[in-house]
């Protein structure tokens, strides 16, 4: 197997074009999934593609209308940049520890993939695009289209992220709520996040995205639609109806961190809480 | 096997070896410096922080090939400086240390925390030290240390 670290960003796609690598960017996931025994090198099952040192993918730029991340720009980078939404910080605060979210970049955590990632439940809340180049071409994608299932993304073999916008939003009211094991370094059990914005009592913008209750974030964008320009309290009063709508979506399954039962019960629980407390601000 | 160039403690260092290796690997078992300890080798545990470019990072997810280029700070390189004595006293005077192998990372982890922030609260060392887990001390005696660090070289940082 060939390890091979790329000097530009340019050589990393030419490398990719062979189809046989796979990008470690923080390497925070792939470490550990590909243990061996202590003192001996991680298993990995395929050519490795070491990113780390490409600078030039290390960016945070106000575009106006939106914001844009460079692949590489680590979570520590992130919690310092003033232009970053709160809502995002107030998730990746959470997020392990700082050692982690050092080498942690949210590029890679949708490489992994996983249901309960954070940093991914909030590329959905702010309708992130990804913008994704293989050697030759460029292609820009919403967050939901790529991400597929549990590790699964529509990624090829030859592409990698170079940078995710961020379109800016204004919200009156944002939440983060992570449920885990312990209050740092902890995977999410459930974790939900939700924004609304609210103008003269009227719903202008309502978005509410959850973890780890399905094989990918739900956000059901269609339901946040019908409510989206009635008032308040007509939000309010739907809230049974609002919560039914979640039910097909919101199926979690038993695993080492939490159980289904516990999971869905907190999950509704999240839902509800925004939707009545939406009008209360921070 | 590939060559990586990187800073060690002040010095540029060329090693050879695979690119998969843990980093953490390479400090103890091919360059001796085996103050860096293995906790958990998953990343929860911080015994094994080493500072990149200055921050704090565990050496035990980071792959040989990610380092190249770096500024690496390892508690053997750390421990010839001033702030590290400040460290240690504040670490001794307040009972901070028991069984010592989460100390390293405990100290890296502060080391990391003052250099961004001289003038931490008690929740910005809460959240500093995190990533570190001490299975004797009950952590109290460790925030102490470091408020009475960030008190003693003030200026230092």
């Amino acid at each position: 197997m060939k390890h091979v670290i790329p000097k530009t960003y340019k050589e990393a796609l030419e490398h990719l074009s062979e189809g046989t690598y796979k990008v470690l960017a923080g390497g925070t996931d792939l470490m550990v999934k590909n243990r061996s025994w202590s003192e001996t090198p991680a298993r990995f099952k395929q050519d490795m593609l070491y990113i780390h040192n490409l600078d030039e993918l290390r960016y945070v730029e106000d575009k106006g209308d939106h914001l844009t991340i460079g692949a590489l720009t680590d979570y520590e980078t992130l919690l310092r940049h003033e232009a970053v939404p709160k809502v995002l910080k107030d998730c990746l605060i959470e997020i392990a520890g700082p050692a982690i979210r050092k080498v942690g970049t949210l590029a890679g955590n949708i490489g992994n993939a996983s249901p309960a990632a954070d940093g991914v439940l909030l590329l959905y809340l702010l309708d992130a695009q990804l913008v994704i180049e293989r050697k030759g071409a460029r292609r820009e994608a919403l967050i939901d289209d790529v991400i597929t299932g549990p590790g699964k993304t529509t990624l090829s073999n030859e592409e990698m992220i170079k940078e995710i916008r961020l379109p800016k939003s204004t919200f009156t009211k944002t939440q983060f709520l992570k449920v885990g094991g312990r209050k740092a370094d902890a995977i999410s059990k459930v974790a939900f996040a939700g924004a609304v914005r609210i103008e003269d009592g009227i719903v202008k913008d309502l978005r509410m995205a959850i973890g780890a209750v399905n094989v990918t974030v739900v956000r059901l964008r269609e339901v946040e639609k019908l409510h989206t320009g009635e008032t308040i309290s007509a939000v309010q009063d739907s809230i049974v109806s609002i919560k039914n709508a979640y039910v097909p979506h919101i199926k979690p399954i038993d695993d080492q961190r939490s159980n289904r039962v516990y999971r869905k019960r907190v999950a509704f629980n999240m839902i509800e809480d925004f939707i009545m407390n939406m009008h209360i601000q921070d | 096997m590939a060559k990586v160039t990187f800073t060690l403690n002040g010095e540029s260092i060329t090693v050879d070896e695979p690119l998969n290796m843990r980093f953490l690997d390479i400090l103890r078992m091919k360059l001796g410096l085996t103050g860096s300890k293995e906790g958990c080798g998953e990343g929860e545990c911080g015994a094994c922080a080493v500072l990149i470019d200055g921050q704090l990072v565990n050496s035990c997810l980071l792959p040989l090939g990610s380092v190249e280029g770096r500024n690496v700070m390892t508690i053997e390189g750390y421990r010839k400086t001033k702030r590290y004595k400040i460290l240690e006293d504040a670490f001794i005077e307040e009972g901070a240390v028991q069984c010592g192998i989460c100390t390293p990372g405990m100290v890296m982890a502060s080391e990391s925390l003052l250099n961004q922030n001289p003038k931490p609260s008690e929740k910005e060392i809460r959240i500093a030290l995190a990533g570190n887990l001490c299975r004797c001390t009950g952590y109290e005696m460790i925030f102490k240390a470091v408020k009475r660090a960030a008190k003693e070289g003030e200026g230092l940082w």
